[in-house]
């Protein structure tokens, strides 16, 4: 395994989803739809949005992540590129890498959108913003390794769309648990230890990434 | 009720009943009519629960039951890994079945038993309640995960998989929700604190044997059908060969069996 | 008795959702079993089974 492949693979997604396009067209205002629906279900109340937004957030990045996996997994089924991949001398661990690297990136960039404009539309405000940051990096990464293995799995069957949710969602509920405690403290909203918390996302986000870099050339093989 | 159903038609194969499921199914016919007995009529009331105790004769060993069920299929997950039998993958399958099916009848008994005891039909805060739901969860995508059509091997690779890495996910599971709300309406196994009455005790441990019989018998016929369907489907495969052979005109003798084989269907 | 409802939903959901899942697996076999030649199942195995599929 090296590092250097997994880095050009997850250019190479990220090469494809910037010439595509379907990220800043499609998938950055569906976040910003999110977050509207929020308001609009949770009435015009700005102490209830306060109070709910940073379990609102990581239910918008789940919904985000699911799509963004779904891209990840249609790269390789098209143009037969999974089969190119395989052709080539590079191990599946860097393969499983690159690809959650290129979602963690894109996840990444569609948090920080998602984060500024909840300020403003949630009137938000930061009380550490150290936190924040390495949480949300930490939760990010846990969700974008799950991902990765989990979109290999439900990688070329038919009922990819509707599979994918059901077999991930679950297993992210530490995550959602998890980070939306962290954000709470960090925006002081609740009585919590981020910290403690911080560590528990340590933990999936490392186990995820393991399980994936061994199980990921099994699945690649026959996806 | 069972044991009518398994009794065998004349002149029909007996299905995936055998002798000693028929003894299994014998003794759990008779065996739930005393548990009943047990729970309702012969064991005392509980002082602070009232007679809402009676609920927890079926609960708790339901609950055992399915986190042993969801072990079994860790096992037979790695062990399908390991060895790449068929054996292990049909037994992941048919424990995973029973377990998701205990596992929803965890959740609604103790939530028929809450709405009494605790005054609520279901508590966030509980560890157990949230963990033993999104294990249902998980599970329940697990099944959907198995019911994708795939080549044989693939499906079980995939499927084991998600079986492990599910178990694994557990734990953590567990802990993110005590330290989410870090409390618990559950009590303490009041099992090991030693002020149970003798009648109380022995109805634990008949029903918790019960279920025990119930999930042997219920692994063995689901572990036989679905052995059964895999060699169905392998049958499928075959006699579609065979046709396509007898198209092309290679083998009379295939022609003629291929012919066989559909007559009775 | 206290919270007779409650026991016996309980206690019919407990009883009753095993013994249908029962019945509905049983089913299948039976089906599956007809169009599975009996040399291919393997648990068949006692003296007794055996005798019976000789003679069909």
């Amino acid at each position: 395994m090296e590092f250097r492949d997994a880095w050009a693979i997850a250019s190479k997604d990220l090469r494809i989803e910037l010439r595509s396009r379907i990220l800043t067209n499609q998938i950055a205002p569906y976040t910003l739809l999110i977050l509207v629906l929020f308001g609009f279900a949770l009435d015009a109340d700005t102490q209830t949005l306060r109070d709910t937004g940073p379990g609102l957030f990581w239910v918008a990045v789940l919904l985000i992540a699911l799509l963004a996996i779904q891209r990840a997994v249609k790269i390789e089924d098209d143009d037969a590129a999974k089969e190119r991949m395989l052709l080539t001398p590079v191990h599946s661990s860097s393969v499983f890498l690159g690809k959650a690297i290129a979602l963690f990136i894109q996840l990444f960039v569609l948090e920080i959108l998602l984060f500024f404009v909840m300020l403003a539309l949630f009137d938000l405000s930061v009380e550490d913003p150290l936190l924040i940051c390495v949480s949300a990096v930490l939760a990010t990464i846990g969700v974008a390794s799950s991902g990765t293995l989990y979109g290999v799995i439900a990688a070329g069957v038919g009922v990819r769309e509707t599979l994918l949710p059901i077999l991930l969602l679950p297993v992210l509920a530490p995550i959602a648990i998890g980070a939306t405690r962290t954000f709470g403290d960090a925006f002081g909203r609740v009585d919590a230890d981020g910290w403690a918390w911080f560590g528990l996302l340590s933990v999936f986000a490392v186990v995820y990434t393991v399980l994936g870099m061994l199980a990921y050339g099994q699945l690649m093989e026959d996806a | 009720m069972k044991f009518k159903t398994i009794e065998s038609r004349d002149g029909q194969p007996n299905a995936t009943s055998s002798r000693s499921t028929r003894f299994l199914g014998l003794c759990l016919a008779l065996g739930v009519p005393i548990l009943v007995l047990f729970a309702f009529v012969f064991s005392p009331k509980d002082d602070t629960m009232d007679d809402a105790v009676r609920l927890l004769y079926v609960h708790v060993p339901v609950a055992i039951f399915s986190y042993i069920a969801f072990g079994v299929t860790a096992m037979g997950s790695i062990f399908y890994l390991w060895k790449q039998s068929r054996w292990w993958d049909t037994t992941a399958h048919a424990s995973a079945e029973i377990g998701v099916i205990f596992c929803g009848l965890t959740l609604v008994t103790g939530s028929i038993w809450g709405r009494p005891t605790w005054n609520t039909w279901w508590e966030w805060g509980d560890v157990r309640l949230v963990t033993t739901l999104v294990m249902f969860l998980m599970f329940i995508g697990y099944l959907a995960l198995r019911q994708v059509p795939a080549t044989p091997h693939v499906r079980a690779k995939r499927a084991a998989i998600v079986g492990i890495v599910g178990t694994i996910n557990i734990p953590i599971v567990n802990r993110s929700v005590e330290w989410w709300e870090n409390s618990t309406l559950h009590q303490q196994s009041s099992l090991t604190d030693g002020n149970l009455e003798d009648l109380t005790l022995f109805t634990w441990f008949l029903g918790t044997l019960i279920f025990a019989l119930a999930y042997v018998w219920l692994m063995i016929h689901r572990f036989r059908v679905g052995w059964l369907s895999s060699e169905h489907d392998a049958l499928g495969y075959g006699a579609a060969i065979e046709e396509r052979k007898a198209e092309a005109g290679i083998d009379t003798e295939a022609q003629a069996q291929a012919s066989e084989d559909g007559g009775p269907q | 008795m206290t919270h007779l409802g409650y026991l016996i939903a309980g206690w019919a959901f407990g009883i009753g959702v095993p013994a249908l899942y029962a019945v509905l697996v049983l089913r299948r076999g039976r089906k599956l079993s007809e169009v599975v030649p009996s040399d291919r199942q393997r648990w068949i195995s006692s003296t007794e089974d055996q005798a019976r599929i000789k003679d069909e």
